[in-house]
């Protein structure tokens, strides 16, 4: 192994992390209030809201991501005047816009599925309870409805994170140079293919070890119910010495 | 020459591309189908691996798992693409050849796409194994089954019964990957729509037109795979 050689990869290779994270957390926070408008479409009993979320949410998922990011980036370039006229050629022209915006659609429609679940799974008898107390729609929405479904979807969500972070390597195909890019262009310039892999791999699965570990965290921290009480009695009745193995 | 409009794109005419996309989504189909059973070559041992008693074997299993779901898809296609082209080329070297060997690019893309697919297929096997009933197992021991008998009757048919709606996503899976192999050169669907869309400046059609295909695949396989659950539970009685 040429320590060397995996030492310059890996300063290579991390200056392309800033840009994977600006575009993960960009579009996974911009994706998930649209999957949230989406979910809320899909079960807003209002047949022509449910059937548009669940038209958008088909297409995206049924597609490869990559074929969406070249319908916006290449594909649109094809409506360049029409674009200009309208005043949204600045958007379109920019690959770091057009990798987002596709990310950000990408995302909201898995996500969509998911919050729709999490908000399914919020039972009735908390929402009754919160009618009862006199709670206004919105107030029972932010105070019971969202917390619940927040805490039920969160796995799912964690996985959905972990898949964008992967997802941001498509970005590479139209000329973004963060991790994967790099990698590539190291690859044909050094023909050291495994190495170069190894150290790129290893950011990937650090990064995303961050993430499950936070999701765990954020999740532990949302059940407090789920847990074992704080034992209020410890201080009353001590253990003795010899139980703790002292 | 006036601009080419969408359907004419789409068409069989003389200037459509419609026959060049539909033999492109055929590659596409061939390339997601072949990676789809390397994986479940590949996913079938994982799940063994991780199902042993052997910590070894099991340690193994996991690595792969974590690693292969882990990383992009990309990148282990970059690994297979330049790393299978420069182990040939040293084998040629060793040989006797000298010279730039490449690794045919149909050949990398199943490759890779199937080792990822694996990954997830282990899942998908490991879990369904865990969901057979202790005692069709214990019940097949007692009758007298050798291991290998117990595996083809009871273990295979069930695992396979309660695999199918996850290796319906894992095949999704496979089918939207193929279209990155299309960054190593292999004309499938997404690469021929590029071809299309350099030769005649109308990028949105053909994206649109590549796009509308690849929803078709994905539907007919949700359905597919629909039915043959469907088929696989005709014997079980449902709860309710």
């Amino acid at each position: 192994m040429d320590l060397a050689f995996l030492w310059s990869t890996f300063t290579t290779l991390i200056e392309g992390v800033p840009l994977l994270l600006e575009l993960a957390a960009l579009s996974l926070a911009i994706g998930a209030v649209f999957a949230l408008l989406l979910a809320t479409m899909r079960l807003s009993n209002v047949a022509v809201l449910d059937w548009t979320a669940q038209g958008y949410i088909f297409v995206f998922r049924g597609t490869p991501l990559l074929v969406q990011i070249f319908l916006i980036y290449y594909g649109l370039g094809q409506f360049r005047p029409a674009l200009q006229d309208l005043g949204l050629w600045w958007f379109f022209r920019e690959p770091f816009y057009c990798a987002v915006f596709a990310l950000t659609l990408n995302t909201a429609a898995y996500a969509a599925e998911i919050f729709r679940g999490g908000l399914l799974s919020v039972p009735h008898g908390q929402i009754e309870a919160a009618k009862a107390c006199g709670m206004s729609r919105a107030m029972r929405f932010r105070r019971i409805t969202l917390p619940i479904a927040i805490r039920q979807a969160l796995p799912a969500y964690g996985n959905e994170i972990i898949l964008m972070v992967k997802a941001t390597s498509l970005a590479s195909v139209i000329t973004l140079m963060e991790v994967t890019g790099l990698a590539h262009r190291l690859i044909a310039q050094s023909f050291r293919a495994v190495e170069v892999f190894v150290v790129a791999g290893a950011i990937y699965l650090f990064i995303n070890f961050v993430v499950t570990r936070a999701i765990l965290m954020i999740e532990w921290r949302l059940s407090p119910h789920l847990r074992q009480p704080p034992t209020a009695e410890a201080p009353m009745k001590p253990e003795p010495a010899h139980a703790r193995g002292a | 020459m006036t601009p080419i409009g969408f359907f004419e794109i789409i068409g069989f005419g003389e200037r459509g591309w419609g026959a060049a996309l539909l033999l492109a989504a055929g590659v596409t189909l061939a390339v997601a189908i072949c990676g789809f059973l390397v994986g479940s070559v590949l996913g079938s041992l994982a799940a063994a691996a991780k199902l042993s008693r052997n910590r070894i074997a099991a340690a193994i299993g996991d690595f792969y798992t974590t690693v292969l779901r882990g990383i992009p898809d990309l990148l282990v296609i970059y690994l297979f693409y330049f790393g299978g082209s420069l182990a040939l080329t040293n084998v040629g070297r060793m040989l006797g050849y000298d010279g730039f060997i490449g690794l045919p690019v149909f050949v990398t893309g199943a490759l890779a796409i199937g080792v990822v697919n694996g990954a997830y297929q282990a899942e998908v096997f490991r879990g369904a194994y865990l969901s057979l009933s202790k005692g069709e197992l214990e019940a097949a021991k007692s009758v007298g089954m050798s291991r290998a008998l117990m595996f083809r009757r009871i273990v295979v048919p069930q695992v396979l019964r309660y695999a199918i709606p996850g290796l319906g996503n894992v095949w999704q899976l496979a089918l939207k990957e193929s279209a990155l192999i299309s960054v190593i050169g292999l004309v499938e669907l997404l690469r021929q729509a590029q071809i299309g869309a350099g030769s005649t400046r109308q990028p949105f059609y053909f994206f649109l037109a590549a796009a509308i295909l690849y929803l078709a695949l994905t539907t007919i396989s949700t359905i597919a795979f629909q039915k043959a659950e469907e088929r696989s539970m005709r014997g079980v009685r449902r709860a309710g």
